[in-house]
């Protein structure tokens, strides 16, 4: 029965699955749509969708006005760092707990995880403190570090969850035709554990960038990234829809397009494989 | 298979991560605790002395107290029954089959990767702008009076831009569970004349209710600390003002670190609450 009408209904949830995809995506392509508008065109009623005089106008302003290269910058130096910085201290800490696990293992996995459920604001002023007593406030190296120390959990438990599918027999294979540690993490491990390591930094780059917290708290100018940047425009000065939008879009779109490619490990690596 | 050689190597690989990160909890708390007893006030006079629990007394029966535990839970609840709701029918269409369901999916999840400041902004003035924004236009259109978003409906407001950023990630985790149900068993109950109605009720929801846990527990982690949509929209006013945006005024604004960190203190309780469930059911995975 549900066969003969299966190209209707096939239809009819297509119909309506688009619908839903458009409406949630709508609120990005505005913005998309509007940073190439004039600011009276942004605001006409009723709105213009796509027969408007586009123009790159807005770009020029936004980078002349706030010098969107140096928030970039930031951000990339920030994100990219904070990344590279956790998967060299995670990837011995999960090789170690994924092929030789002790009886406290789990303790260890459990209590890392339990540091990323620290509420920010509940330690917002110790860290305000020591980063004025060492001079790294408003540094690109002392938040890059923070940064690098709340992402930390995520990446130890993403790279577990993918060490530990790497079968043990193979290592002990290799340990048997006479591999020492060495050539056994490069030559047997490293190929096997490259994919999950790459979406782990994947993952981790897009989380750092988007961090809105301590980016916003921590840094004032010259360590500003593209947070803060968009912050700037909370405060409305005449026609600015344009603008921000052309803002928005300059802020958005490097990590939206790293995102798509990362969407399969994203369910992993927020669960802390609790789904697969 | 390890060898004492091995668990030597493998304490001191360890180590390094190990250490940081409890350097990154015990320092900062354990100072949080300090500043928690005493009258410390930065910018008049600097430590005052002990304190006691005065601050937590204050802190609780402040006037501020109880209404930003209610914004704090209005927001994160209604937020979880939003993107709960939504999310299992989104996932359940998602499933379906469908043309552009690669495309479909992508467009579903793209405001995960947009970054707090800019979905708040783009909301709150795109959007929300009781002159210039696009329901402005549509009420217009409808010959109904522009809401002023921001002010007259602010707790909703916040609920519809944070729900819009965390949709995709209750969508993409559901979606990953229905499609690991048996489809066999589906089949079996169509067979044994189930309608799609009990079909649901009996047998996805509850091969769902796990991940339904996972995404309410993970959620509210986040959403409890909700800053950035804040910051950039009402700074806490119009009834916005929850725990977290509270303890980050009473803190960095008006500079009572005692105060601060004694709401601090309630915070972490509070957040720890919620872990303990988490880190039961991930913990419960770790040994499957």
């Amino acid at each position: 029965m549900a066969r003969a009408h299966a190209p209707a209904r096939k239809a009819l949830t297509t119909a309506l699955a688009w619908t839903a995809g458009l409406l949630i995506f709508f609120p990005i392509l505005w913005t998309v749509l509007t940073s190439f508008k004039t600011e009276a065109e942004a605001i006409a009623d009723p709105p213009l969708f796509l027969f408007f005089d586009w123009t790159l106008e807005n770009y020029a302003v936004v980078q002349e006005r706030s010098d969107y290269m140096r928030f970039l910058w930031n951000s990339t130096i920030i994100a990219g760092g904070s990344t590279l910085l956790g998967v060299l201290i995670a990837v011995p800490a999960a090789w170690s707990m994924a092929f030789v696990p002790s009886k406290r293992t789990k303790d260890i996995l459990l209590w890392m995880l339990s540091t990323k459920m620290l509420p920010a604001v509940g330690v917002l002023y110790p860290i305000y403190l020591i980063f004025i007593e060492l001079g790294l406030l408003d540094t690109r190296v002392g938040l890059t570090v923070v940064v690098m120390l709340i992402n930390l959990p995520i990446i130890v438990w993403m790279l577990y969850t993918y060490f530990r599918e790497i079968p043990g027999e193979i290592l002990e294979a290799a340990r048997m035709d006479g591999a020492d540690l060495r050539s056994e993490i490069l030559h047997v491990l490293a190929p096997m554990a490259l994919p999950g390591i790459a979406s782990t930094v994947l993952l981790n780059v897009i989380l750092a960038w988007n961090e809105a917290f301590w980016t916003l708290n921590l840094t004032a100018v010259d360590a500003a990234p593209l947070t803060a940047f968009i912050a700037s425009y909370s405060s409305p000065e005449g026609l600015f829809f344009a603008k921000l939008s052309a803002a928005s879009t300059m802020a958005i779109a490097p990590i939206l397009i790293l995102g798509w490619f990362s969407q399969k490990q994203l369910v992993r690596g927020l669960t802390f494989g609790a789904v697969k | 298979m390890a060898t004492r050689h091995s668990r030597a190597a493998a304490r001191m690989m360890m180590a390094p991560a190990v250490v940081l990160l409890l350097g990154w909890m015990l320092v900062p708390l354990t100072m949080t605790l300090w500043f928690s007893f005493r009258r410390y006030l930065p910018m008049r006079g600097g430590d005052l002395g002990w304190a006691g629990f005065d601050n937590y007394v204050r802190f609780v029966t402040s006037s501020t107290f109880w209404p930003s535990i209610q914004a704090t839970l209005i927001i994160v609840g209604g937020v979880l029954v939003v993107t709960v709701v939504l999310g299992v029918l989104l996932a359940l269409l998602l499933d379906q089959p469908l043309w552009g369901q690669g495309i479909v999916r992508i467009l579903v999840i793209a405001p995960f990767f947009v970054m707090p400041t800019v979905s708040a902004l783009v909301w709150k003035n795109m959007f929300m702008d009781p002159v210039n924004g696009l329901f402005a236009h549509l009420w217009r259109f409808f010959g109904a009076e522009p809401v002023a978003w921001m002010s007259e409906a602010s707790l909703q407001s916040i609920i519809m831009i944070v729900s819009w950023q965390w949709l995709p990630f209750a969508t993409l985790i559901l979606l990953t569970a229905i499609q690991s149900l048996d489809r066999e068993q589906l089949e079996a109950a169509e067979m044994d004349g189930a309608g799609p109605l009990s079909r649901f009720a009996h047998i996805i929801l509850p091969h769902l209710s796990r991940a339904v846990t996972v995404v309410i527990l993970i959620q509210t982690i986040f959403l409890l600390s909700v800053f950035a949509e804040i910051f950039v929209t009402t700074q806490g006013s119009f009834g916005t003002r929850t725990l977290t945006y509270l303890i980050y005024q009473r803190v960095l604004e008006s500079q009572n670190v005692g105060l601060g960190s004694a709401g601090g203190v309630y915070a972490i309780i509070l957040a720890n609450i919620v872990a303990i469930f988490l880190m039961r059911i991930v913990g419960k995975n770790l040994d499957a």
